[in-house]
């Protein structure tokens, strides 16, 4: 903010209007349009006085347009009916995730990454409004209020809305420190202002990447290997030709596209190739095959990633040793959506419409492919049906299939459609894993060892994120199984990190989804062995520093009435404790056995996320996680058949969540004035072992296999 | 062959091949793009749309089977029971990425045309055969109850 440069503006190319570089101005150039009012890179004031908020990050359901355009409407003081919201286009040097440095949305960093860029930018917009209207009206700024989007005078009776005052504003000077306000003077921040998308999304406007057509478009499909690491070794288009409304095909180096006149006729042609695949390099083995592997190497423990105390000695000396394995699968992300995108190709650059989760690793690829400088593609980011991490790969991978695809055909607009089919066997799955635990008690049944060792598959290996590994952990892999809240005295954390064919990637709450499984159930099953209450028994272990840990576990078990598993009529209670991304989530479930499966009554939820800026917003976000995570808990597997085709193509036979399956869900919100946390994927991982609990209560046993339902 | 029917009250003619699925027709050739693919195997609802005001999935209707019939997408949705539904998922915002969401409203809508003073049983069961995967199942369940109840009042 320092180095501002105030009274030059900064054109980006493909946005309606004019925008002035808030936090990196060497892209300052000359303004030429004295109408909108563009105090920086984030915001647009219009002479019809609507005010847009430029988001640099996607909005796939989070709600990010609604979050990041309450913080500027709040400082500027704008009316939340004049606020309009729309996706920034790719551009690092202005967009760039503070937490990424490059332009993303991931890790549930799009809140906490905004809050101060965007009030900063809101508070610098209505500093200007102030000193255009103090110029006009010949008064002092000082003595300008704006409340409401009406910016006014009392001494001479003056008012000007924002709109009226843009022209003017495009003069002022904008602050090199913008005063921001006080958690006291939010006016917008902590309320359920309105939704912006919603009515769109209501009424079938709402614009996808799947909508978007373009003139002389061809829908492209591509056959893609049936096994992970396989390639094509010939093929015959014959009878793909002959179908009505195919115009070509040709081999790309991820399979053999089709390009037809629309989606039906791309892939009735898909369908029609006669493809040999060369399985030199492909992954054969079945997912038993892999998962013995997995927890041969889990119980051989692996690279020590944290440890306290001597674990050896003190199991040698338990007065019990406790041991459990368990076993996660493959999971697809399984977004409504399935993966699209729409790129138009012209000799001088190429313009793309998709959920780009990261933009810019994105446009670098598209231009490499193609051949051009990446400052020649232009992105527009595209409101998107789910991702969940589908849509962030670190290799670029689906973009990189539509260049490939646009630059083997040529000039022209392209649409590349994945099938359900092809979205759900095409890998980029959450890794398969094996936990193997101990733990031991003393006489007293306290904890005196516990011992983790994860066997999984490295995301980050391999990727041009691998730099983030260090000493050879990947974090993503054992996150949630270390610096846990709890006082563990002798402990050890193991990482084995194993080898397959089949891509992996982050899958909402990324190592969270298996972590927080294993170590909420066996902390739970050895506080029963303890005959330790769940509830007081995990206040009683709580580090001295984990106060927001202690005050959701508190609150869930205040809301939920906890008086211990057993809630009556047969239904038993359980609870998990769960930190991610900063937030701090504690739940309680009751659950009862109907015909040998679990079913989901009512959950409570107490999260702490910082300050809450729509409690509407984060009360649907944390609903939604627990769907996705009991999904994946009761229904959910990717399974490698023998030879390594992926058995579950569609819906019919990768189950997912329905709504008589979804139980009711009552979110208490912790009042804070810490800074906002992520909150689209904390609410994830305590479910799965909150109903993992309570079913060992009904039943003895904690589901030490997921999914907790297996076909 | 040619293949008449109309959307939303318009008249419509289609010479494409006589299998392929309605979905494609309403969203490639007639761009009314409200109406979402998801699966393409009846398994999700994404796709809903009314034949002749029956809640349908649209995405195994080959196209020949809807000669003369009346069809109705969400861009078409007109009707005190629409209004409801639409009102109700405003108000207590269910949307979150949205592509879903649809299919829910035809299906609420369709629900709500047949059924008066549904149970909350009742509603969750009606609204089981379309999939959300952000799992806005709680809020869908308000929505059609709200409906529902201001449909009575
Ligand atoms: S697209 Fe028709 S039911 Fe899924
Ligand atoms: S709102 Fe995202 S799939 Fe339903």
């Amino acid at each position: 903010m320092g180095e501002l440069k105030p009274t030059r503006r900064a054109f980006l190319a493909g946005s309606a209007g004019l925008v002035l570089a808030v936090s990196l101005p060497r892209r300052l150039r000359a303004q030429s349009n004295a109408q909108t009012f563009v105090p920086n890179a984030f915001i647009r004031v219009a002479p019809d006085n609507t005010v847009t908020v430029l988001v640099k990050h996607i909005e796939f359901g989070q709600g990010t347009w609604t979050g990041l355009t309450t913080m500027v409407a709040d400082e500027m003081d704008a009316d939340w009916t004049q606020m309009r919201a729309e996706h920034a286009p790719a551009d690092a040097s202005l967009y760039a995730n503070a937490l990424f440095g490059i332009q993303g949305t991931g890790g549930s960093t799009a809140t906490p990454s905004s809050w101060m860029p965007m009030r900063q930018a809101g508070a610098a917009a209505r500093a200007m409004l102030v000193d255009a209207a103090a110029r006009t009206w010949d008064v002092p700024a000082g003595e300008i209020t704006v409340s409401n989007g009406v910016v006014s005078h009392v001494g001479s009776g003056q008012s000007a809305s924002f709109g009226d005052l843009a022209t003017a504003a495009a003069d002022s000077t904008a602050p090199a420190e913008p005063t921001l306000k006080t958690s006291d003077q939010f006016t917008l921040i902590g309320k359920n202002v309105a939704r912006i998308e919603v009515p769109q999304k209501t009424n079938g406007t709402a614009q996808f990447t799947i909508d978007v057509f373009r003139d002389g478009m061809q829908t492209v499909a591509v056959a893609h290997p049936p096994k992970f690491g396989a390639t094509v070794g010939s093929f015959d288009a014959t009878a793909a030709l002959q179908v009505s409304g195919v115009n070509k095909v040709e081999q790309i180096p991820s399979g053999v596209a089709v390009y037809a006149d629309d989606t039906w006729a791309a892939f009735q042609g898909r369908d029609a190739l006669d493809i040999t695949w060369d399985d030199a390099n492909a992954e054969l083995r079945s997912t038993e095959q892999i998962m013995t592997t997995w927890a041969t190497a889990a119980r051989d423990g692996g690279l020590t990633a944290e440890e306290t105390g001597d674990l050896d000695a003190a199991m040698a000396d338990a007065a019990q040793v406790i041991e459990a394995e368990y076993r996660f699968p493959y999971l697809a992300h399984a977004s409504m959506e399935p993966l699209d995108a729409v790129i138009e190709v012209r000799e001088d650059g190429a313009e793309v419409w998709t959920g780009s989760q990261i933009p810019t690793t994105d446009q670098a690829t598209i231009a490499g492919i193609l051949g051009f400088e990446p400052p020649n593609v232009t992105i527009n980011t595209m409101l998107t049906g789910g991702s969940f991490g589908r849509r962030a790969q670190p290799d670029n991978q689906f973009v990189a299939e539509l260049a490939a695809a646009a630059k083997a055909s040529g000039p022209g607009n392209y649409k590349l459609q994945w099938s359900r089919e092809d979205d759900m066997t095409g890998g980029y799955y959450r890794p398969l894993t094996v936990h193997y635990m101990q733990g031991g008690l003393d006489a007293d049944g306290n904890i005196v060892g516990w011992r983790n060792n994860v066997a999984t598959q490295s995301i980050l290996k391999g990727s041009p994120f691998e730099a983030m590994i260090e000493g050879g952990i990947d974090a993503t892999s054992i996150e949630g199984s270390t610096r846990m809240p709890y006082v563990l005295p002798n402990s050890k954390v193991t990482l084995a990190t194993m080898d397959s064919r089949v891509p992996v990637l982050w899958w909402r709450s990324v190592g969270h989804t298996h972590t927080a499984y294993a170590t909420e159930t066996f902390l739970d099953e050895l506080l029963e062995k303890g005959g330790k209450d769940r509830v007081q028994g995990r206040l009683d272990i709580l580090s001295g520093d984990a106060g927001r840990d202690r005050a959701v576990l508190e609150r869930v078990a205040e809301i939920s009435g906890w008086q211990g598993v057993d809630a009556g009529n047969g239904i038993a209670r359980g609870v998990a404790l769960h930190e991610s991304f900063n937030s701090y989530v504690a739940m309680v479930a009751d659950v009862s056995d109907d015909g040998g499966q679990p079913r989901v009554h009512k959950v409570w939820v107490a999260v702490d996320c910082g300050i809450a800026i729509n409690p509407s917003i984060i009360e649907a976000q944390v609903a939604g996680a627990i769907g996705y995570g009991l999904s994946a808990a009761m229904f959910e597997e990717i399974t490698l058949l023998d030879g390594g085709m992926v058995d579950q193509a569609n819906y019919d036979l990768y189950r997912i969540l329905r709504n008589t399956e979804m139980p009711e869900i009552e979110v208490s919100i912790m009042d804070s004035s810490a800074d906002p946390t992520g909150i689209g994927e904390p609410g994830t991982p305590p479910i799965a072992p909150a109903v993992g609990n309570a079913w060992r209560a009904l039943t003895g046993e904690t589901p030490k296999r997921l999914p907790f339902v297996r076909a | 062959m040619s293949i008449s029917f109309t959307v939303n009250g318009t008249p419509r003619t289609t010479d494409t091949d006589p299998a392929k699925p309605l979905l494609w027709v309403i969203r490639d050739e007639l761009k009314l793009t409200g109406t979402k693919y998801g699966c393409g195997v009846a398994q999700c609802g994404a796709c809903t749309v009314m034949i002749d005001g029956v809640a349908s999935r649209s995405c195994v209707t080959p196209v020949d089977s809807v000669e003369g019939a009346e069809i109705t997408t969400i861009e078409g949705l007109s009707g005190p029971e629409a209004a409801a539904v639409q009102a109700a998922w405003t108000e207590i915002e269910v949307p979150q990425c949205g592509y879903c969401q649809s299919g829910q409203i035809m299906t609420a809508t369709s629900f709500l045309t047949e059924t008066q003073n549904p149970t909350d049983e009742d509603i969750a069961f009606a609204m089981d055969g379309n999939l959300c995967r952000c799992a806005t199942y709680t809020r869908i369940r308000a929505a059609v109850r709200k409906a529902a109840d201001s449909l009575e009042a």
